[in-house]
């Protein structure tokens, strides 16, 4: 980044030698302590286990091996409930909950940004406010509400809240106030398309970007939720629930828990790696009107 | 003419009262309250009533266990928090240290970072951004730092330090109340350049070009005076939303702790609000002692986003 020249006029934006040079330098140091534990986390899950066990400790397996993976494997299937249990619940969990959550957001976003009604401004500002609720601070009244509906200990616990998240909605309706236009939707009113029709064939393909992004962190999110304090039963438990189990058999599970760990995080990842332009492009859109 | 006009507004104004108006209004748009209502009304179900409820439960003594035995307390929870809950002021304690470092911090190197690289070329700028935003997506992955700071003489830390002859024994970092808080820090600053991180890498993309120009014309020196004049105020928006996300997370801290300390962490060293409500509300079943712990927290963050949005209002002046 020697020289920054904008497009037009060829006009070079002041840019000091040692400005570059400290960014970067500044910038190195960061990333290798952002990098080096995730770098570290795949190493321990390819260190055979004496190599876990070394004094001194290396930083990288001299002999890597999958017997790490394959012991996951194998503590996978004598587990009491069956692993693909837990798989299914935290598969389940995450697509049910983020096309869920897609649907319903999208749809009131598009009613929020582009049809002028009553009360649409103050629910959008709830809404708003609500991005500061922390999960902790309903938690408590929210477990009253659910077991009224008698949705404690079911999978219905997790995914029903997750429909009504608010960081999608918001999102959508960013979106949809800058990205899609009046005046195509006014022509198709004049043909006389009725307003879901409009949402659905005209509105929506226009935020793509937007419920790609939603898809993302709505994924991410109900990827990596653990226990949760409204699901006891051992057969509703999440994969990542379980992986903490392992994780937790100290010592003598040190190999199979690392492995567990980057099987864990390599998900999310490749959903991020998958995605990522669509990602920075929608959050463009995505800042708050003060 | 003018006065005909004049008398024809102020009778179409009064046919119809503004109420008349707003249910006109309210029946012309039937739809937009349809497409309106499955999110908004299971929002209001599991987002708004619980903090209501929360606010009118924290002045009884709900208990899940007696629950016959519920009473209006007025203030007397608020009271006993403040004035004969010690492990709660630590808490509180704990958490304004915690929040006040890794809030500005976080959200300083979210900043910082995207903006270091927002004038790399695309892919390397790809490849970075995957590097600093790996961590917070990676789920449980920060238990490392645990692997590496661990117990024995076999962990990364101890045994280098021993090497070296710092130590003659290893140290058990994450239960000796020296190292609890600090190893905690850097572990949620190495979580937490998340949403807020991609939001402003965005919000540094979507600016125009034109502008740097012509702020080089009318005599902007650097790219500090840049930033300033230029980048920060053009994205207020993103900043504002960031720095909510940072509130939300810095004061919501809780769970990396938890995963690396054990729960309750040596003498409540880590103990944060959020592990005080936990404790209360799903060991105890305190119901409205642990609403009053939320509301307390609650009323601390609002307070903490009205400073951050009158500070941000400043900024680029």
């Amino acid at each position: 980044m020697a020289k920054l020249r904008t497009r037009k006029h060829k006009v070079v934006l002041s840019r000091s030698a040692g400005g570059d040079a400290g960014i970067t330098v500044l910038l190195v140091i960061l990333g290798v302590f952002m990098f080096l534990p995730m770098v570290y986390a795949v190493s321990q899950s390819l260190k055979p286990l004496d190599e876990l066990w070394m004094y001194p400790p290396r930083f990288f397996a001299k002999n890597p091996t999958w017997t790490n993976f394959r012991d996951l494997f194998m503590l996978m299937n004598t587990s009491w409930v069956p692993f693909s249990r837990y798989i299914f619940n935290t598969i389940l969990i995450s697509v049910g909950g983020t096309f869920g959550h897609l649907f319903l957001a999208s749809l009131c976003a598009y009613a929020l940004a582009k049809i002028k009604f009553p009360g649409g401004q103050v629910m959008f500002k709830t809404v708003q406010t609500s991005l500061m609720f922390h999960s902790t601070i309903t938690a408590v009244c929210s477990f009253m509400i659910m077991s009224a509906f008698h949705m404690i200990d079911t999978l219905w616990a997790v995914i029903v809240p997750a429909w009504a998240s608010t960081l999608g909605l918001y999102l959508m309706k960013q979106f949809m106030d800058t990205n899609v236009h009046d005046t195509v939707l006014e022509s198709a009113r004049l043909d006389g398309a009725r307003e879901i029709h409009i949402w659905w064939t005209i509105a929506m393909p226009m935020v793509k970007p937007a419920w790609l992004t939603l898809i993302i962190y709505s994924f991410q999110g109900l990827w990596n939720s653990g226990s949760s304090i409204y699901i006891y039963s051992e057969q509703w438990k999440s994969f990542n629930y379980a992986i903490g189990q392992i994780t937790a058999g100290g010592i003598r599970r040190a190999g199979a828990s690392a492995a567990a760990m980057v099987l864990m995080m390599a998900v999310p990842i490749i959903v991020f790696v998958v995605s990522q332009s669509n990602i920075i492009e929608t959050m463009g859109s995505s800042g708050m009107k003060d | 003419m003018s006065q005909k006009t004049e008398e024809l507004k102020a009778v179409s104004r009064t046919t119809i009262t503004r109420r008349q108006w707003i249910w006109k209004e309210m029946k012309k748009n039937k739809v937009a309250y349809l497409m309106v209502a499955p999110y908004m009304i299971l929002f209001t179900i599991f987002t708004v009533l619980p903090v209501v409820l929360s606010a009118f439960i924290s002045f009884t003594n709900f208990n899940m266990i007696d629950i016959a035995g519920t009473e209006f307390l007025f203030f007397e929870n608020y009271i006993s928090l403040f004035f004969d809950d010690d492990i709660f002021l630590i808490a509180c304690k704990n958490t304004l240290i915690f929040a006040a470092i890794v809030g500005p911090v976080s959200y300083l190197m979210s900043f910082l970072v995207a903006w270091f690289i927002n004038e790399l070329s695309p892919r390397i700028r790809a490849l970075v951004t995957l590097v600093f935003y790996a961590p917070s997506i990676s789920g449980q992955v920060f238990t490392i730092w645990g692997a590496f700071f661990g117990s024995d003489a076999y962990s990364w830390a101890n045994a280098w330090l021993m090497e070296i002859g710092m130590i003659t024994e290893p140290i058990n970092w994450f239960k000796d109340v020296k190292y609890i808080m600090p190893l905690c820090i850097i572990v949620a600053l190495w979580t937490s350049l998340g949403t807020s991180f991609l939001s402003f890498i965005a919000g540094l993309q979507g600016i125009d070009r034109s502008m740097y120009e012509a702020g080089a014309v009318d005599g902007v020196k650097n790219r500090w005076q840049e930033l300033w004049y230029i980048t920060l105020p053009s994205m207020r928006p993103q900043l504002m939303f960031g720095a909510i996300m940072a509130i939300t997370g810095a004061f919501g801290f809780g769970g990396i702790v938890d995963a690396l300390c054990g729960f309750p962490s040596t003498d409540y060293a880590a103990h944060t609000i959020m592990h005080h409500l936990n404790d209360y509300a799903g060991s105890r079943y305190e119901m409205g002692y642990a609403s009053a712990i939320a509301v307390v927290l609650f009323a601390i963050m609002i307070g903490a986003n009205m400073v951050v949005k009158r500070a941000l209002s400043k900024v680029g002046t």
